[in-house]
Parts: structure tokens; sequence; C-alpha cells
């Protein structure tokens, strides 16, 4: 046997340090209890320096008491962490890092701290490893970024120590897996603890201690888009997606991002879409949160299917009441799961559409901007082509048909798509000639620019001024002059070669809304579904039970 | 305030109709009025904004709009609250179709 003696060694070191951990927290707890007061003292009894801590949160529901008992312990005993979780949201998250505590950060979104985090960076309190897509800091957990100790959030727990998470799931299966099954310690906050749950979400031998909350968990409503702030050109862009991208390539598996733009296409599906024949044929199935602006066209009969990230502040009984379009268990109660639905989106929808601040002539886009670092969250996942695909479906074959003319080997593509009006607020083009993610790339002295999505995944443009079929261009100078055709009166657009715009034109890589047959005259609020929260109420049969900040009858 | 006055060569359009006014003034917003002017041959499109420094992006908006559609004829006013150009062209191109169709 060719193979050398080894001398013995222990295969059991992490199970012996999380027996010491358990040990050093039993004390503090009633058996897997532990008292809300006590709290603070379990955390610097578990965490050891160096540790890898998740604490759960995303856009949506917050560990907010254990993030709160965190910044509360003593700096000398609980430090040199390594955060490795989906975002930064909350002011503790950054308050705990400004208090010395924290080394090394690995994330994915920090929307409402980025200005706190881009200040810590440049002064070089912190380092930051890789701002990821959801899927990939997911991903990581399992390879080389497994926490020792997780803080989650669930809506209960019962007395064994299960969980309820329900609705807003999100997040926690990826991050309680990962952690409890690789020598770690889970630390739930749960809303209540009841004899009996509705369902188990989290078996109780995956978590270690659970404590009720005196508040219930944070959850931000982030995906209620007020129909009444949605702009006539917004309608009309609307338009030109429904009627130049969704009825042109048949896109009946598709996810949205969680802008006014897209919140409008919604609205005019049981209209504008309907009176074009179009149910049945287009957005039948979505991986997408429980929009509110949906709610008429899984009324109208449009979606067939729903699947979920995670939950959406008051769309629960909806949703409930709708067990044929979402997700529901045998409770009857919604789960969702991030990382389920973020591989959704990424292998079997058809398309991605969204909005950005900045396009460049390469046709990247991204949200950075100088003196913040923001992170993306899930568009990166859903705004690529799944370059592991193999099934296919009409929409997909057609573009890569039309994005690989000449290639021998025939394969799909998947339609990425940005929606954008050519000036946001205060005249600011939406397309530049040089992203703003260079500049934050350099001051933060990141690896690479943060881009949301890459130029050579996105195979279409929508502005008021029509749609750019990116993937029908065959050089880099007939994707710059597309991308000007369309860019309007921005500076990029004023830019435009007018004989290749028109040339670009003739050939129906660029469609103005006259080329698509769309009358200005219906572009106009008068389309929408529903034009305000108090309609969408209506529509539910007064199921949706919006948040009181959207509340204005 | 900022006023000024740009006038375009045109085909005839065969005249509006009648006068039209579509959209209203608020945030953001903007206030169109189509009206039959004196020369057939060309358009006048008369612009007052509460926005300054923009007015090589009004030309080219409006000499677009002029391009695309048979203005000759009309006399067009506008009344601007700091609207986008998106807004600006959508709001023209709604006022044209319906100085055309629509009874006011």
């Amino acid at each position: 046997m060719n193979f050398p003696a080894f001398p013995a060694q222990a295969w059991d070191g992490r199970l012996r340090n999380r027996a010491q951990r358990i040990q050093r927290a039993a004390p503090l707890a009633s058996g897997r209890q532990v008292a809300p007061e006590r709290i603070v003292a379990l955390l610097e009894a578990v965490l050891e320096p160096g540790d890898r801590l998740c604490i759960e949160g995303n856009n949506q529901k917050q560990a907010d008491f254990l993030a709160r008992a965190l910044v509360q312990t003593d700096p000398a005993r609980v430090r040199d962490l390594h955060l490795v979780q989906s975002v930064l949201a909350l002011p503790e998250h950054v308050d705990v890092i400004e208090r010395g505590q924290v080394s090394r950060i690995d994330f994915s979104f920090s929307g409402p701290q980025a200005g706190r985090l881009a200040r810590l960076v440049e002064n070089g309190k912190i380092t930051i490893g890789a701002i990821h897509t959801y899927l990939e800091l997911f991903a990581r957990y399992f390879v080389d970024l497994t926490p020792q100790v997780a803080l989650v959030a669930a809506q209960a727990a019962d007395r064994e120590g299960n969980l309820y998470t329900g609705a807003n799931t999100e997040d926690t299966p990826a991050i309680v897996e990962a952690t409890a099954f690789k020598g770690g310690i889970v630390i739930a906050q749960v809303n209540e603890i009841v004899d009996r749950l509705p369902r188990v979400d989290i078996p109780a031998d995956w978590v270690d201690f659970t404590v009720a909350a005196p508040t219930p968990h944070y959850i931000e409503p982030l995906f209620t888009r007020d129909p009444a702030l949605i702009s006539e050109t917004q309608v009309l862009t609307a338009m030109i997606a429904i009627k130049g991208l969704y009825a042109e390539y048949g896109i009946r598996r598709l996810n949205h991002g969680i802008g006014f733009d897209t919140a409008a296409i919604e609205l005019l599906l049981p209209t504008y879409a309907a009176d074009l024949g179009l149910k049945g044929k287009i957005c039948t199935h979505w991986a997408l949160n429980p929009h509110p602006t949906l709610i008429p066209a899984i009324e109208a009969g449009f979606v067939q299917s729903v699947h979920s990230f995670g939950s959406e502040v008051g769309m629960e009984r909806y949703v409930s009441a709708r067990p044929d379009v979402f997700f529901i268990g045998a409770d009857g109660n919604m789960r969702s799961n991030r990382a389920f639905c973020q591989a959704a989106g990424h292998y079997a929808c058809d398309l991605f559409i969204g909005s950005t601040l900045q396009i460049d002539l390469d046709g990247n886009s991204s949200t950075a901007t100088r003196g913040r670092i923001a992170g993306f969250g899930g568009a990166p996942n859903m705004g690529a082509d799944a370059r592991g695909r193999r099934h296919a479906s009409p929409a997909w074959l057609r573009a890569g048909r039309e994005a690989r003319a000449g290639k021998a080997m025939p394969r799909g593509q998947k339609l990425v798509a940005q929606i954008v009006e050519t000036f946001r607020e205060h005249m600011e083009p939406a397309f530049v000639e040089r992203l703003d993610a260079w500049d934050l790339a350099e001051s933060a002295g990141m690896d690479l620019p943060p881009v949301m999505i890459y130029g050579d995944d996105l195979t279409h443009i929508i502005t008021e001024e029509g749609i750019a079929h990116l993937l029908l261009c065959r050089t880099a100078d007939e994707r710059e002059q597309a991308i000007r055709g369309v860019a309007g009166y921005t500076p990029v657009g004023m830019g435009r070669d007018r004989r290749a715009v028109e040339n670009l034109r003739d050939r129906g890589i660029i469609r103005r809304p006259e080329d698509l047959g769309i009358d200005p005259r219906l572009a106009t609020r008068d389309l929408l579904a529903a034009r305000n929260i108090k309609e969408l109420v209506h529509c539910s049969g007064g199921l949706y039970d919006p948040p009181k900040k959207f509340r204005n009858w | 305030m900022e006023r000024f006055e740009v006038k375009f060569p045109a085909s005839a359009a065969g005249a509006a109709q009648h006068p039209v006014l579509a959209g209203v003034v608020s945030s953001g917003n903007l206030e169109v009025l189509v009206e039959t002017g004196a020369d057939p041959a060309a358009c006048s499109i008369e612009v007052n904004t509460s926005a300054h420094g923009f007015r090589d992006i009004w030309e080219a908006v409006l000499g677009d709009f002029a391009a695309r559609h048979a203005v000759g004829g009309l006399r067009i006013s506008i009344n601007d609250a700091g609207a986008t150009p998106a807004v600006v062209s959508l709001r023209l191109a709604q006022a044209f179709e319906h100085s055309r169709t629509e009874a006011p």
C-alpha cells in the first residue's frame, strides 16, 4: 500500500469547540430558552475572537433585537469578528464596526448604511472581503465562509426550539443549515414562544438557543410601490416593454425589479396587455415577492404561479387566499426562500427586467455612486445569462438565435433588460460615458468596479425613446450607437451619429414608440389597473392590508 | 423664469382643428397648448420654463418633435415647471394627436 502513515489526530475539533461554547452559555439559559435580559451575556459567552458571524437580515426581515444586543457586548471580549451576512442595513450593523469589534465583512447589500460604510472603508476601519450577490454569498457559506455563530429571526418557537419562519422564511434555511451542520451555534430571536407552531420551518435540533424578543422583528415593506406615484412616462415605457419585448418574445417566466417602472408594467397587464390579447401568452410564471401591484394581474387571471424570496408586509392574508398562485404550506401560510427563489430567477426565468442609476456605452449598469458602498443584493443573479441552463423555451431560444447569429452551435440566452427614464430627478442623466463605479472602486480599494449588470449580459434597454435590441448588434460600434439612440437628450444621447441610429432603426434594432404602433394618447395614468393603494386594496377584495404609511384615506 | 420662442419650417399639418390643452402644471410637470398659427408653413413654439440653462436641450427636444410630426401651421405654447425631456416629448405628442383628432 502506497499510503504514508500519518500521526494520529483528532477530527472533532469543531464539535469540541462547539461543546465548550454551549457549556459556557448553559448557565445563562434555561434549556434552550434565553431570557431577553441575559442575551448580551450569552453572546459574550458564545462568541470567540475571530469568529465568522452572521446576523440575519435582508432587505426584508431583520434579527434586530440580536443586532442591538451585539452592540452592547464588551468589545474586549467580543472582537475581531468577521461578519458574513446578506445585508448591513441596520445602524447596529455599522455601529459594531465603529466600536472596533469587527475586522472584516463579506456581504451583499448595504443600501441604508451605504454612506457610513464607505467612510469606514476610506478611513481604514474595516476591510471588505467582497460584495457578493445573494446566491454567491450563500454558496460561500458552504465552502469557505461558514459561520461559527448565526443570529437569526423567526416568527415563533415552540418549547423544544422548533422555529416557524412562515411567509418571511427568506434566508433562514440557508444560514442555519450551513451553521448547524459545521459545528456552529444558532441563536434565534422569535416574536413569541408558543405551545404549538402552525408548522416547523427549522427543526429544533438545528437551533441552540431561542430568545423571545421584547418587540417583533422589523420587516421593511420594500416591495410596496404606491401606484399614485407612477408617472405617465413610466406608463409609456411600460407600454413599450409589453409590446416591444414581452409580446415580441412571448415571455412567460420572469422576474421584475422593485422600481416604479416595473410596477407600471404589472399594472398594465390587466388593461393594455389584455387589450393586446396577451393574457395567457405572457407573464404567467414569476420569481417575485408578493408585490401589491401584481394583485390586479393575479385577479385578472394573468398569473399562474409566483415563488417568492420573502413576503411583503400586508400581503399575508391575500397570499394565503390564493394558494393556486403562491407557495403555501399545509398550515395555510406562504413559505418564502431566498436561496431557492434566486436560483429560480437565475435558471428558470427567461427575462429579468429592472432599473438602474447609470448605464455606460458598453451597456454596463450600476447603482453604485461615489461615497456610497451599497451592493446589489439579488439583481446580478437574475440579470445574468445562466450559462448552466440546458432547458429550452421559445423566448430563450429566440434570444439565443438573435445573439448568436452565425455561430454553429445553437444555444439560448436569457433576456436581460434595463428600463430607465433618460433623465432621473434633478436632470441626472441615466446614461454616462463612465460609471461612478470606477471612482468608488478606486477610493475604496476594491478589486473590481461594482457593476450590477454587465454589458455582455444585457440584451435590451428600454427608455421613453424606445427599445434597443442590443443582442442584434454585431459590432461594438453598433452597440454603442444603439445605446446612444435611446439615450434621448442626455449628453450620451446628443452625441449619437444620427445616420447610424436611423440605420439601426431601419433594421429594427431600435424601435421608437411610433414604430411599435403605440398611441401616446393612451400613455396616461388612466391605463393603470389601480391608480393608488386604496384601489389595490379594493381589487384584493379587502384582503391586502397595507402598512400605515401607505394609507392616506 | 426663462422665456424663448423657436420657429421651425414645416409642411402644413392641415392646421389644428381646435385648440387643445394637454397636461397640467405641477411639480415636475408641464402644460402644453396647441393652437392654429398664422403661418401654415411653419410651427412656432413658445416656452416658459422655471428651469434655467437647458435651452440647448429644449431646442433638441422641440426640433425632434417638429421633425417627427406634421406640425406646419401650429402655434404651441409650453408652460414648464421643471419637467424632464421625457415628459415634454410625451405631452407634446399627446397634445399634437389630440389637436388632430378630438373635439374640444
